[in-house]
């Protein structure tokens, strides 16, 4: 039986993966989105660093979010276009696992990388030093959220001819906790304040995204994707 | 258990002939307690010593409140109950609600902001609970954008009580991190949260309007739940011969 749900989750993961690193490209858009929208900030709002050090931690997650939110597209419609997901839908497998494996995937492809480059944003964003480390812990697990998160509202949408759209505004309310943790978790850390609390909340959260999300996008997916 | 009245409740026929027979009294109920409230607390409610005659707006703003919230559950129940038990009806008494509890949210975002004027000098402050109702209106919003966005009404249905489902989940999330959000900004001045102590002269008439503004919720969703059975139902028999009824008066 573990057996079995081993080779949903890791299978579906390992197939993601390597179909990301062939379309390279088209993985790559969330991260160049999100390193070209950061020069619109400073160019938008004001150059001087002492007024972008303020603003620096809340711009990089609306970014990051806005970025995952992007991507969130793709997760299953590529497949329902091409037919894999209704074998997937066919197959003996539990669905919730290799939903799980899928949006694992998402989250190394997307929410990684955001994750890996956000201190280069906040270096050009002036943002000061203390807020470094928190700020990667809390991308590192606020992403992972997004993605799980993100996930149900792509299963909602897949068959929609402009699903992308609607998927957006469906999964911004619910994506509102994530980002007030994420930031706090930032600011604490620039107030000299213990930022683990607000990182804590959103481990909590990701750990209820873990349980949760792929039960609801697998009972969404056979609703909708028949459709 | 007899468990007969709740199969009976499955059969949309049923209900429509049955709330036929309620309607009238509804209609009448809220009527007459909607204006006893709204003309008790208007006109004959004390003024407040602080605020003048700008608090009686609180008639409208409190029961609208009450009701957009309590509304979601509603139709997050019904679509629940859609899913688990596979009936029609809840189906459409969710989609009837979707609608009502957007508009009650709104109004109770604009009467309040319209309160916020007068009273703290701006229309909009970033509170915890003003933000959490912008964001329940947001989740109401998406709801009804997917059931439009299909063309089935069984996919709309389903997948419109999934995102409803989820959004119960996660209410109490946003509403706690809201708050605590919002106490992490450290606000000025104002205070939304402290609970006012009202005069038992003030709070009488607002429990009359909360009892109306109930009594008019249901009126609004049986006579909403009925328009849909109409729509959904327009091939059978039943609803055919009532067309032809009304076509011969």
């Amino acid at each position: 039986m573990t057996q079995q749900f081993n080779s949903g989750f890791s299978a579906w993961l390992k197939r993601d993966l390597v179909l990301a690193y062939r379309r390279r490209g088209d993985a790559a858009g969330p991260l160049l989105f999100f390193v070209m929208v950061s020069t619109l900030i400073p160019l938008g709002l004001t150059p001087e660093s002492a007024r972008l050090a303020d603003v620096a931690a809340g711009m990089i997650w609306v970014m990051a979010l806005l970025a995952t939110l992007l991507s969130m597209d793709a997760l299953f419609a590529d497949d329902h276009r091409d037919g894999s997901l209704e074998q997937l839908l066919i197959s003996p497998q539990l669905l919730p696992m290799p939903i799980l494996g899928k949006m694992t995937a998402h989250w190394l492809i997307t929410g990684l990388p955001l994750t890996l480059a956000s201190p280069l944003l906040g270096l050009m964003l002036s943002l000061p030093a203390a807020g470094f480390v928190p700020m990667l812990c809390s991308l590192a697990v606020g992403t992972a959220c997004l993605s799980l998160i993100g996930g149900v509202g792509a299963a909602l949408t897949v068959s929609l001819r402009k699903g992308g759209l609607l998927l957006s505004l469906l999964v911004m309310p619910l994506y509102m906790p994530v980002i007030i943790f994420g930031s706090a978790t930032v600011g604490y850390a620039l107030d000299g304040l213990n930022w683990l609390p607000p990182l804590a909340a959103l481990g909590a959260m990701l750990a209820a995204s873990v349980a949760l999300c792929p039960l609801a996008a697998a009972g969404a997916l056979r609703i909708t994707s028949v459709n | 258990m007899n468990w007969q009245w709740f199969h009976r409740l499955g059969s949309p026929r049923w209900f429509y002939q049955t709330t036929e027979r309620w309607l009238p009294w509804l209609y009448l109920a809220a009527l007459t307690i909607l204006s006893v409230g709204l003309t008790w607390g208007l006109a004959f409610a004390p003024e407040d010593a602080k605020q003048g005659n700008s608090f009686r707006i609180i008639y409208i703003h409190v029961p609208a409140s009450f009701l957009a919230l309590a509304g979601y559950y509603i139709m997050a129940s019904a679509g629940a109950i859609g899913l688990i038990w596979k009936m029609k009806l809840s189906y459409m008494v969710m989609k009837a609600a979707a609608p009502i509890g957007a508009a009650l949210t709104f109004v109770a975002l604009v009467t309040g902001a319209i309160w916020g004027k007068p009273t703290w000098g701006a229309y909009w402050v970033w509170d915890a609970r003003i933000t959490s109702m912008l964001i329940l209106l947001f989740l109401y919003l998406g709801v009804i954008a997917l059931q439009y966005a299909y063309q089935s009404v069984d996919a709309a249905s389903k997948a419109g009580a999934i995102l409803a489902l989820v959004g119960t989940v996660n209410i109490p999330i946003i509403y706690k991190s809201v708050d605590w959000w919002y106490t992490l900004h450290q606000p000025a001045t104002i205070k939304l949260t402290s609970a006012p102590s009202m005069h038992p002269d003030m709070f009488q008439p607002l429990l009359v309007m909360i009892l109306g503004f109930y009594i008019f919720y249901a009126l609004a969703l049986i006579v909403g739940t009925r328009s849909e059975i109409l729509r959904r139902e327009r091939k059978t028999g039943w609803v055919r011969e009532l067309a032809a009824a009304e076509v011969r008066s």
